[in-house]
């Protein structure tokens, strides 16, 4: 199953209406349904989550490297209720280590909650909310 | 950066070279809790918090023995909603000269203590309280995930943009995710689990304070009850109350004049390790720990000369089972990997058990005043004043919140 929604609004990733500039580059790439990974441009650490400065070599260049989009489900969680007026329960909030390294938390399309097992691959799939945003979310490797 | 976190954490071996020494700390032994004070603890308080804190304070300085105008110093969480000038009307404080807040949710539970003792110790202030009032069951419920975002967070925090819009939303979730981690790699039950949630019902009933006191538990209860958010279920979660709390610090040397037995710092740390978020850390090498907790556990033994099995009570801070349970390692009173073992059927943390812990029922059973109410047990238990006495303990060990920069203070008598 994919999360459900009610009529309330989705919360956005500019919470507090901003969205820092080093976050921006992640949420432009989904748009365009590509997962960019932030790494430090001087000593090629991966940054993730993306951040102005690498905490090794406090450079503050960046540059950004497609991911595959393929990784393992590392943990999850299932919401039995809904915490949230956005949000249907049931649902899971799963955290998935992509094969490059960096861990992202997303959700399942076309999972139950009973099949997800820590361990399980999984690959990227895009879900469009609207204009403005489109989310990252995860199916199972076919 | 030769100092590999992962290496120390895994390997329980805490780096002592760049750290003062604990001779230089002008805190150890030289500062003390004198007095402590609560309201009642409630579902519906049907009063503001400002009204609470006054209330908690006043009941600390009487405790004390001190005159509430003797008061110079304030010292709460950024999250509280009074207001210190109010506060400072309120109680006709007339000589304040320190006040602070500290951040970072229920990770300052121990740190406010740490910086009223530092304000004490170096000469800033002479009688620090330390308070927290909250409406946490009738008021704001932060806990929420639609109210989380408005209440709990004092600044914008970017990685929070990146779990919200899945839905990820509460801490419960956050701690259900490495917490989920931790059971899976180390094969802990369910039923383990559960104990924490027995036991600290147990002291509960035993404790006219706690909000649980009339209620009665078993672990077929627990198992029984709803999951919130897979793995945990309605009774691994804290019980949201309406309250306050403050405790008084003053210096060693004050403390032999006043009413009640003092109980000394011996040592307090802080803690932000690598990698920190607010409770959604999923990118250290492993999650199925509390960095924060075992660092600032560390902290507070180093200074303090003092190691894990020389602890005689702790009160771990527990917004959920798993917070307090998986603290039990941090604080090496079992190993990694091991708290699922070592709380099976509950007698290691019962009251004459291998380390008697949240001997006042915890956040769990007795009252969320984030973590404040933890303070007030330990140095009951050090006085030798708990509704579940400990015989005769030295040293306890108070925790702050988990998977937060958090804080941890050692207690002596
Ligand atoms: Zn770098």
């Amino acid at each position: 199953m994919t999360v459900q929604y009610t009529d309330k609004p989705i919360p956005r990733p500019a919470l507090w209406g901003i969205i820092y500039r080093s976050s921006g580059s992640l949420w432009e790439g989904v748009k365009e349904e590509k997962f960019l990974i932030q790494k430090c441009k001087d000593c090629g650490k991966i940054l993730h989550p993306p951040r102005p400065m690498c905490p090794a070599c406090h450079s503050t260049e960046q540059e950004y490297v497609e991911a595959s989009g393929k990784g393992k489900i590392y943990s999850y969680v299932t919401y039995n209720k809904s915490p949230h007026k956005a949000f249907k329960a049931p649902y899971s909030v799963i955290l998935v280590e992509l094969d490059e390294g960096p861990r992202v938390i997303s959700n399942t399309v076309d999972v139950k909650p009973e099949e997800i097992e820590i361990g399980m691959p999984v690959e990227i799939a895009y879900e469009k909310i609207d204009d403005e945003l489109t989310l990252y979310k995860f199916k199972k490797a076919g | 950066m030769g100092r590999n976190i992962l290496e120390e954490y895994m390997n329980r071996k805490y780096d002592a070279d760049i750290k003062p020494s604990p001779q230089a700390n002008l805190i150890k032994d030289k500062t003390a809790i004198v007095g402590i004070g609560e309201t009642e603890y409630s579902k519906n308080s049907g009063r503001d918090e400002l009204d609470m804190a006054c209330e908690a304070i006043k009941n600390a300085a009487d405790d004390a023995g001190i005159k509430v105008e003797d008061i110079d110093g304030l010292e709460t969480f950024t999250l509280d909603r009074t207001a210190m000038p109010f506060i400072v009307s309120t109680l006709g404080l007339k000589n304040l000269r320190f006040a602070s807040e500290v951040s970072f949710g229920g990770g300052a539970a121990c740190a406010v203590t740490l910086h009223a003792a530092a304000a004490v110790a170096t000469g800033v202030a002479k009688n620090v309280v330390c308070y927290r009032a909250l409406n946490e069951a009738s008021g704001h419920r932060f806990g929420r995930g639609d109210g989380y975002a408005k209440y709990m967070i004092s600044a914008p925090t970017p990685h929070y943009g990146y779990t919200f819009p899945m839905g990820f939303c509460t801490p419960l979730s956050w701690a259900g995710c490495w917490g989920r981690r931790w059971m899976h790699e180390f094969n802990v039950t369910y039923e383990q689990i559960g104990w924490w949630a027995v036991v600290l019902r147990e002291y509960a009933n035993k404790n006219p304070r706690a909000i649980f006191h009339d209620k009665p538990m078993t672990h077929e209860d627990y198992m029984n009850v709803q999951m919130i958010v897979e793995p945990l279920r309605l009774f691994d979660c804290c019980v949201d109350t309406d309250g306050a709390a403050a405790h008084i610090v003053t210096s060693a040397e004050r403390a032999k004049d006043l009413k009640q037995k003092p109980v000394y710092i011996l040592g307090a740390g802080q803690s932000a390790p690598i990698e920190q978020e607010i409770q959604t850390i999923y990118n250290r090498p492993v999650i199925s720990g509390l960095f924060e907790t075992w660092y600032a556990a560390h902290e507070a033994y180093r200074v303090a000369g003092v190691e894990g099995k020389d602890i005689d009570v702790a009160e771990l801070y527990d917004p959920y089972s798993l917070g307090g349970i998986m603290s039990l390692e941090e604080c090496d009173f079992c190993e990694r990997g091991d708290a699922g073992n070592f709380i099976e059927g509950g007698d290691n943390i019962r009251v004459d058990g291998k380390m008697p812990t949240n001997t006042n029922g915890g956040l769990l059973s007795e009252a969320y005043i984030h973590g404040y109410n933890l303070v007030n047990e330990g140095v009951r238990q050090l006085r030798g004043q708990s509704y579940n006495q400990v015989k005769d303990p030295e040293l306890c060990m108070v925790t702050a919140g988990p998977g937060v920069p958090s804080s941890a203070m050692v207690l002596r008598n």
